[in-house]
């Protein structure tokens, strides 16, 4: 009997791998398709005002780049403060929840609230702005996976380090993060597959820019945004682009995938 | 050192408290007027965008039928041609349709407000008050995160058994990755892929139209798997060797151990990761936008388009101003309470034993 | 070759600036077609932001951005007060796109179409559309009736041209950026976010009938009705846009605000889209203008793409406008 629903579970559990697989497979060889059909040498030497996509992948770089830099530390050492500091601490669980709530903003929120902290102010869109927004995007889910991940490491291993008359954040540094440090590579890829993927943090606060500008002072390029006023358009050309940079737009967050991976790996 | 190391913790958690207070802070600004307008009768009210008479003793055409218009706006009768020869019947004596006499056209001040920048323009300058509500949204936000939920929790944990338990190494990892890049499709491809190959798949199976509560439910679905199987597996992952092996050489089956073993020390993660799609499925603008179908109506049965408040804000936000930015606000700042009471619920009640 | 050079050296005298807009969605292909030869010849940056009219309104009311553009005009008061400036650069048609198997060339009339929006006429093989159709094989099928789901400068276009037509819908709905169809209430409506959504809903569903700017119904090959304007049945043609647009009736002392549905002849269904600039802003508005002087010079490209130029006389208008406030291209 036990073994017959162990096989069932299994069983079970392979199907709903194989639906997800089969979801998967079906937009990513739509956007393939679409996509890779689009894809000429052409798009890569011209920017967005000859129709070409140049100036949107270097602006989306470097756009996710700061909000990596940005959010990224102060996700993780805000992690590190809610699991190894503060633990039980009405303060923490507090920032725990709260954190968990932003998650759920809609960006359209962020980008307004951006908007109103930063654009207003200065008086008109940048870059700044757009790669701040995308940061504080990040934060909550770099926050809760790495608050996550550490929770998991064995007391032992904690104990064992202080025995040794550690100090503490050296424990954790060394030690604990050593040891959660697949977990928390995966949420940093996802928050970081997350923001590439939104735009209306972008829309409102770093535009919509036509040609290669590294000013990050100005109206600024981005790919989602460019993707998501292209997509809808009347003009077929300009659909063309919005797949082909839908499509680069995905690999790219591939290879991020497989380098941050191997980092983790290398480092053991 | 450690002192630094941390207070430079605190600290960072700390600049993460004000972050979100400013986001709430800067909603309820924003959202105030709307509150101050509509009070809570917002919550309840099916009505958005409807222009009811304040002044009953105004004589001119548009009070005396505004009566009917918020009648016909939100009746959910059939409007028959009865009522509509009628109303042919009580013609207005408005002379016909001159070139230039556009000013007896009922137009929205809105965008007047926008290019004044004046915030409370619209109801002070007329009898006209326009009655936003809340309810249809809210209604749709919860059903189709319920929907989500629903659909993608079993799916996948059953991918992250799979990865974690069941798969060797040369499987489980360009899966694990593959799974992973869904996370990173924008969203607004998700809407497209939605619209035009798994909408209209999804209504010839169920019925309905090619865009419903259900099609976004599942697509929303699709969305949210990619975080929770991912987490959930290297959750799973972390669960010491030593505790499988003991069980199995126990005698206990793969399942049991799943159930029995791994589960229950991964728990946290697990229930994180729940955490994390369900904040993405509450917030969920562009894809959802595309296929939940924006008609402001209850949805009766699955297959009923209808919409959410991250669709409502979707749609209204880069063309409103006035009152209607801030009722979308006021909804907004709803739905901020709505996921921190059901997110605090959610672990409250899952992680009670917490050690 | 020699446009380019000129232009790159145009570029690297370093004459060259940059203007920002952001508004309205529904010009950008055009406008993004203008910015690019604009940029060849002379080198000037133009960046345009589709949002939205509303933000377009409010952006360039903050001064945030250097012009807005919107398919909504505003009145000459509200623009004082604004301190803003305001003109006219294409026009668009509106088609009435649908979907019945085996059905071409419908003709509409206007109490057909009153039915349909108020939603009085239920069925496809109703007396009222039958009446012009003759030859059709109209099923009895309930319409479903296609809108948009966001707030939106064709709606409001469309509902401001149903305002004039129909004194029913006029004292009911009025003209508005959104609306609560009355087909909906009765389970027969359809919603589609953007032009693109309305497109896919009608494609996808049959027996269904919506509202589309031409552009987006030609890419998509919808078939369009053919309408009745005060007793004479007129095609969803650039030509009959454009003879519609004729008669729009812009006058520059009321900085163009107006509306330009139901034009006395010509394609009844049709829409402008406005540009506006700050007052003070003298300079960066002569680049402004400088920008659409040369678009206005070069619209060919918007037939192409199913939108209407801007007839002559509306353009001669419009450099006096210019001139008059101060703000025309420098020399």
């Amino acid at each position: 009997m036990r073994l017959l629903v162990n096989k069932v579970v299994l069983f079970l559990s392979t199907l709903s791998a194989v639906i997800g697989l089969v979801f998967l497979f079906w937009i990513l060889i739509t956007l393939t398709i679409k996509g890779l059909s689009s894809i000429n040498f052409y798009i890569f030497t011209h920017d967005l005002v000859n129709n070409g996509l140049r100036n949107l992948l270097i602006g989306q770089f470097v756009l996710a780049l700061i909000a990596v830099v940005i959010g990224v530390p102060i996700g993780m050492i805000a992690g590190i403060y809610l699991q190894e500091y503060s633990f039980g601490n009405k303060y923490a669980e507090f920032i725990r929840n709260l954190s968990d709530v932003m998650m759920s903003a809609p960006s359209i929120v962020i980008g307004t609230f951006v908007y109103a902290i930063i654009v207003n102010p200065i008086g008109h869109q940048s870059g700044w702005a757009g790669a701040i927004a995308l940061a504080i995007m990040m934060i909550p889910i770099v926050v809760r996976t790495t608050d996550d991940m550490l929770g998991l490491v064995p007391k032992e291993l904690r104990e064992a380090g202080v025995a040794i008359g550690a100090p503490k954040y050296k424990v954790i540094i060394d030690i604990i993060i050593k040891a959660a440090k697949v977990g928390i590579m995966t949420g940093i890829l996802l928050a970081f597959a997350r923001i590439v993927g939104e735009t209306a943090p972008l829309l409102f606060t770093s535009g919509n820019s036509e040609y290669f500008t590294l000013n990050l002072n100005e109206v600024f390029p981005s790919l989602t945004v460019a993707i998501y006023n292209l997509a809808t358009m009347p003009d077929a050309n300009l659909v063309k682009i919005a797949w082909a940079g839908a499509f680069i737009l995905t690999l790219f967050v591939l290879i991020v995938n497989l380098l941050g991976r191997y980092i983790i790996k290398d480092k053991k | 050192m450690e002192a630094l190391f941390k207070k430079v913790s605190a600290l960072s958690a700390t600049l993460i408290l004000f972050l979100l207070t400013g986001i709430f802070v800067v909603l309820f600004i924003y959202a105030k007027p709307a509150i101050k307008e509509y009070g809570l009768h917002f919550l309840v009210d099916p009505r958005w965008g409807v222009e009811v008479s304040q002044n009953q003793n105004s004589v001119n055409n548009t009070a005396n039928t505004s009566n009917q218009v918020a009648t016909l706006q939100d009746s959910p009768q059939i409007v028959d041609s009865d009522t509509i020869d009628s109303d042919d019947d009580a013609i207005d004596t408005d002379n016909d349709l001159a070139a230039d006499e556009d000013s007896d056209i009922a137009v929205n001040d809105d965008d007047i407000a926008a290019a004044t920048t004046d915030t409370d323009i619209g109801s002070s300058t007329s009898n006209i008050k326009v009655v936003y509500g809340g309810l249809i949204p809210i209604v749709g936000t919860v059903l189709s995160t319920i929907l989500a939920m629903a659909f993608a929790v079993p799916i996948a944990m059953g991918i992250a058994v799979f990865l974690s338990e069941i798969a060797p190494p040369f499987i489980s990892k360009p899966v694990g990755i593959a799974i992973e890049l869904l996370a990173a499709i924008p969203s607004i491809i998700y809407g497209m892929w939605g619209l035009f190959y798994f909408g209209p798949l999804i209504s010839s199976i169920f019925g309905g139209g090619s865009v419903s509560l259900l099609v976004a439910g599942m697509v929303l679905a699709v969305m949210i798997i990619p975080f929770m199987a991912s987490l959930t597996r290297d959750s799973m992952n972390t669960t010491p060797n030593v505790l499988k092996e003991s069980a199995y050489a126990m005698g206990a089956t793969k399942f049991e151990v799943i159930k029995d073993v791994i589960f229950p020390y991964a728990k946290k993660g697990i229930i994180g990761s729940m955490i994390l799609a369900l904040g993405r499925a509450l917030g969920e603008t562009m894809a959802v936008a595309f296929v939940i179908g924006g008609v402001f109506n209850f949805p009766h049965k699955l297959t009923d388009p209808t919409v959410s408040i991250p669709v409502v804000l979707a749609n209204n936000f880069a063309e409103s101003s006035g009152m209607s930015l801030h009722a979308l606000f006021y909804l907004a700042l709803i739905l901020f309470v709505i996921s921190f009471m059901v997110i605090s619920f959610a672990k409250f009640y899952f992680l009670r034993d917490k050690e | 070759m020699k446009k380019l050079i000129l232009g790159a050296l145009v570029a690297v005298s370093s004459f060259a600036y940059t203007i920002n807009g952001t508004g309205a969605s529904f010009p950008y292909p055009v406008y993004k077609q203008w910015i690019k030869s604009y940029y060849d010849q002379t080198g000037n940056r133009v960046n345009y932001t589709p949002t939205g009219s509303g933000t377009g309104i409010k952006e360039v009311a903050l001064r945030h951005v250097d012009f807005g553009g919107s398919d909504k005009p505003l009145p000459p008061k509200v623009l004082k007060k604004a301190k803003l400036y305001q003109f006219p650069t294409l026009v668009g048609g509106i088609a009435l796109s649908y979907n019945i198997p085996g059905v071409d060339n419908l003709k509409l009339s206007e109490a057909a179409i009153e039915g349909i929006v108020l939603g009085s006429i239920v069925y496809w093989d109703n007396p009222l559309i039958v009446k012009y159709n003759k030859n059709a094989k109209l099923p009895h099928k309930k319409i479903i009736f296609v809108h948009r789901s966001d707030k939106s400068g064709t709606t409001f276009n469309f509902t401001y041209y149903l305002s004039k037509m129909s004194s029913i819908w006029r004292r009911h709905y009025g003209a508005r950026k959104l609306i609560n169809w009355p087909t909906d209430a009765q389970g027969r409506g359809i919603a589609g976010k953007g032009n693109f959504g309305v497109s896919a809903a009608i494609k996808t569903n049959e027996y269904s009938i919506g509202y589309v700017d031409y552009a987006d119904a030609k890419k998509n090959s919808l078939k369009m009705a053919t309408i009745e304007n005060k007793g004479h049945f007129v095609t969803p043609t650039p030509k009959n846009f454009a003879i519609g647009a004729a008669y729009a009736g812009f006058d520059a002392k009321k900085d163009f605000y107006k509306i330009i549905a139901y034009p006395k002849k010509g394609y009844p269904i049709i829409a402008a889209t406005f540009i506006l600039v700050p007052k003070e802003k003298v300079n960066k508005d002569k680049e402004v203008t400088a920008f659409f002087d040369y678009a206005y010079k070069n619209d060919a490209v918007a037939s192409k793409l199913g939108y209407i130029p801007l007839p002559a006389s509306v353009k001669a208008q419009v450099r006096k406008y210019w001139e008059e406030k101060g703000i025309s291209p420098s020399k």
